[in-house]
C-alpha cells in the first residue's frame, strides 16, 4: 500500500475525473457522493504518505523499474520517477484539503448552472495536475503536469461562458500559461543537451554551471514566476481570480502556490550548489517586496470584492517570497542560517499554508455574498451582517488573519517572518509590517461597505447561505483559529521538516541516485 | 560552427515573441503561440540529431549510429499538449467573438 501511494495519488484523481460524467448520467446525488468519496480517499492516501515521510523517510516510486538507476547502459537512465520529501507532502496536504473543502462548498454554489459534471471533472483533473507537479521527480513530467494544471484551470475560469469578462480572463490566463510552459520546455532542452539527463536529482549532481545552465535557470525561474503571480507578471491574477466562480478562485490560489513550490524546488534542489545563491536570494526578496507593496496599493483602489481579494493574494505571495528569499540569500553562511535563516524559511513555508486557508475562506465568503446578492460591486452592497451573521463572522476572521492580527494563524507566520527578516535587514521587516497595516485598512473598508450600514431595499429578504456552504467556510475558520492558538504543534510537526527538506537538498538527491 | 537549425529556432521563437507582444488580434496571438511552440519543438529535435544517424529502432541500426530517441518522445508529447492548448484558445475565441463582435483586443466593448 505505502510503496504505491505516490502513483495512486496521481492515478486516483484522474480515474475519478473520467468517471464523474458517467456518474452524472446516473444521477446528480451519486455524482456528488462519488466526487466527495474520491477526494476523501485521496486525502487518506496523502495522510498515510505524510505520516511516513515527515518521519524522515523519503519515498521514491519508479515507473517501469524496481529502482531509479536500474538497467542503465551508460549513466543515469531516462525514466519517470515520483519522489516525495517533507515539503512535497506539505504542499500535497494543503492542495487535497483545499480541493475537498471546495467541492463541499460547490455542491450548492453551482447547482443552478448546466454542465456541473464537467465542473467536477475539471476540478479533479486540476487536483491530479497539482499532485503530479508536486511529486514529479523529473523536469519533463513537471512540464506535462504544469500544462495539465493550466488547461484544467483555464476551463474552470471560463465556467461562466455567458459572461464576456470570464472568457477574456481565461484567454489571458491560457496565453500566459502557454508562454510559461514553453519557457520551461526550452530550458529542459538546454539541460538535456548538456547532460543527457532529465531527472532533477541526477541533473543537480551533474551540473557544472556553464553559461547555458544560467540561461536555463533564468527561463525556469521566469516561467514558474509567471504562473505563481509574483509582481512583474501578476497581470493575469486579478482577471483570473476576479472572474472565475468563487470556489475556483480559492483553488487557483493553491494552484499558484504549487507553482511557487516548483520555483523553490528549482532554486533549492536543482540549482542547489549554485555559487551565486546570494544574488538569486536577493532577486527573490526584491520580487517579494515589490509584490507585497504593489499588490496592496492596487487592492485599496478596487470596488469589485473579488478583484480586491485577488490583489491581496498577490500581496501575500510577497511574504512567502520574502521569507524563503532571506533563507536562500544566507544559505551559504552557516552562522546566519542558524541564527535567522531557518526561521525565515519556516515563516515563509508556514505562510503558504496559512495563506491557502485564509485566502480560501475570504474567497468563499465573497462567493457567499455573490450567491445571495448577485453583485460583486461593493458600492451596491450594505447591511448584510444582519441577514448573513455567520458569513460576516467568517469574513471578519479571514480578514483579521490576512492582516496578521493575533491570535489568528496569519499572525503566527507573519511574526516568524518579521522577527527573522528584521535581523537580516530592518527595512524589509518595516515594509512587511506596513503592508499588513494597509491590508487591515483595506479589509475594514470592505467590511464596512458590505456588512454594515443600511440595507438596500432589494436585499431586505435575503437569507443566510445553505448549510453545506456554511460547513465549508466553518472548517476553514476552525483551522484559522486552531493554527493561531497552537502554532508550535504545526510548526514542529509539519513546517519545520518541510523547511529543512528545502535546505538539506542532498537528502532528496541521495534518495534517487 | 554555425548550425542552420539553431538559427531557424531563434528566428521562429523571436517571430512568435514579437507577434505576441505587438499584435492586437486574438487570432494572431494564437498563431504566435503556435510558432513559438514549433520553434521549441524544432530545438528539441535538433538536439537529438547525429550526423548520418538512422531512426532509433535497435534491430534496424546497422552500426548503432542512431539519432537520440528521447527528444523525439518529448517532442511528440509537446506537440499533443500544444494542440490541446491551441484548440482551447480557438474555442475561447469563438465564444469571445459571439460576445464582443470583434477580435481586436483594443475594442473590448461587450454586447449587452
Amino acid at each position: 500500500m505505502l510503496e504505491h501511494c505516490l502513483v495512486l495519488l496521481i492515478a486516483v484523481p484522474l480515474l475519478a475525473a473520467f468517471f464523474t460524467p458517467l456518474a452524472h448520467k446516473i444521477g446528480e446525488k451519486l455524482r456528488n457522493w462519488w466526487v466527495l468519496f474520491s477526494l476523501v480517499s485521496i486525502q487518506f492516501l496523502v495522510l498515510v504518505l505524510a505520516k511516513n515521510v515527515i518521519g524522515g523517510d523519503i519515498q521514491v516510486y519508479t515507473l517501469g523499474a524496481e529502482f531509479p538507476s536500474l538497467t542503465s547502459p551508460a549513466g543515469f537512465p531516462i525514466r519517470i520517477i515520483l519522489e516525495a520529501d517533507a515539503i512535497a507532502v506539505f504542499m500535497a496536504l494543503i492542495s487535497v484539503f483545499a480541493a475537498l473543502v471546495i467541492s463541499i462548498y460547490s455542491l450548492r454554489f453551482i447547482e443552478k448552472y448546466k454542465s456541473t459534471d464537467k465542473y467536477y471533472a475539471l476540478l479533479l483533473i486540476l487536483t491530479a495536475g497539482m499532485l503530479g507537479l508536486i511529486f514529479s521527480g523529473d523536469m519533463f513530467t513537471m512540464f506535462v503536469f504544469l500544462e495539465l494544471l493550466s488547461i484544467a484551470s483555464c476551463g474552470l475560469i471560463a465556467f461562466y461562458v455567458h459572461r464576456g469578462e470570464s472568457l477574456e480572463a481565461a484567454f489571458k490566463y491560457i496565453v500566459i500559461s502557454a508562454v510559461a510552459g514553453l519557457m520551461i520546455l526550452f530550458s529542459v532542452g538546454f539541460l538535456y543537451a548538456q547532460y543527457g539527463l532529465l531527472n532533477i536529482a541526477a541533473i543537480s549532481s551533474a551540473l557544472e554551471f556553464t553559461f547555458l545552465d544560467i540561461v536555463a535557470l533564468v527561463f525556469l525561474v521566469a516561467g514558474f514566476a509567471m504562473k505563481c503571480g509574483a509582481v512583474p507578471l501578476h497581470l493575469w491574477v486579478s482577471d483570473a481570480y476576479g472572474e472565475a466562480p468563487a470556489p475556483i478562485s480559492a483553488i487557483l490560489v493553491i494552484a499558484s502556490q504549487v507553482s511557487l513550490y516548483a520555483l523553490f524546488r528549482i532554486s533549492f534542489t536543482l540549482f542547489g550548489a549554485l555559487p551565486l545563491k546570494e544574488i538569486l536570494g536577493w532577486l527573490v526578496i526584491i520580487f517579494g517586496v515589490l509584490s507585497m507593496f504593489i499588490g496592496v496599493t492596487m487592492a485599496i483602489l478596487q470596488t469589485d470584492i473579488k478583484r480586491l481579494m485577488a490583489y491581496h493574494a498577490v500581496s501575500q505571495t510577497g511574504y512567502m517570497l520574502l521569507g524563503v528569499g532571506v533563507g536562500l540569500a544566507v544559505i551559504g553562511n552557516t552562522s546566519a542560517l542558524d541564527a535567522f535563516g531557518i526561521t525565515a524559511m519556516e515563516g515563509g513555508v508556514f505562510h503558504i499554508m496559512n495563506h491557502a486557508i485564509y485566502q480560501g475562506l475570504l474567497f468563499l465568503t465573497a462567493g457567499a455574498i455573490i450567491y445571495r446578492t448577485g453583485t460583486k460591486d461593493l458600492n451596491k452592497m450594505g447591511g448584510l451582517a444582519k441577514a448573513m451573521p455567520f458569513t460576516a463572522i467568517f469574513f471578519l476572521l479571514g480578514s483579521f488573519a490576512i492582516s496578521g492580527l493575533p491570535p489568528l494563524n496569519g499572525f503566527a507566520s507573519k511574526l516568524l517572518i518579521y522577527e527573522s527578516v528584521f535581523r537580516f535587514s530592518p527595512l524589509l521587516s518595516i515594509i512587511a509590517i506596513l503592508v499588513s497595516i494597509l491590508t487591515l485598512a483595506s479589509f475594514v473598508k470592505v467590511f464596512y461597505l458590505a456588512f454594515l450600514g443600511s440595507t438596500p431595499a432589494k436585499f431586505q429578504k435575503i437569507k443566510e447561505v445553505p448549510k453545506s456552504m456554511g460547513l465549508a467556510m466553518g472548517i476553514l475558520a476552525l483551522f484559522i483559529v486552531l493554527f493561531g492558538l497552537f502554532p508550535n504543534i504545526v510548526v514542529d510537526g509539519l513546517v519545520s521538516p518541510a523547511a529543512r527538506a528545502l535546505i538539506e537538498q542532498f537528502q532528496y538527491i541521495n534518495a534517487v541516485l | 560552427m554555425i548550425s542552420f537549425p539553431f538559427i531557424t529556432v531563434i528566428i521562429l521563437i523571436s517571430m512568435g515573441f514579437f507577434a505576441l507582444v505587438f499584435k492586437k488580434n486574438l487570432l494572431k496571438l494564437v498563431m504566435a503561440i503556435h510558432i513559438m511552440a514549433s520553434g521549441v519543438n524544432l530545438f528539441l529535435i535538433t538536439l537529438g540529431y547525429r550526423q548520418g544517424g538512422v531512426a532509433p529502432i535497435f534491430t534496424n541500426a546497422p552500426n548503432l549510429n542512431m539519432v537520440l530517441p528521447t527528444v523525439q518522445a518529448l517532442t511528440l508529447t509537446s506537440i499533443v499538449i500544444n494542440i490541446a492548448i491551441v484548440a482551447l484558445m480557438l474555442s475561447l475565441i469563438i465564444l469571445i467573438y459571439h460576445h464582443c463582435g470583434s477580435l481586436d483586443t483594443r475594442k473590448r466593448k461587450l454586447k449587452q
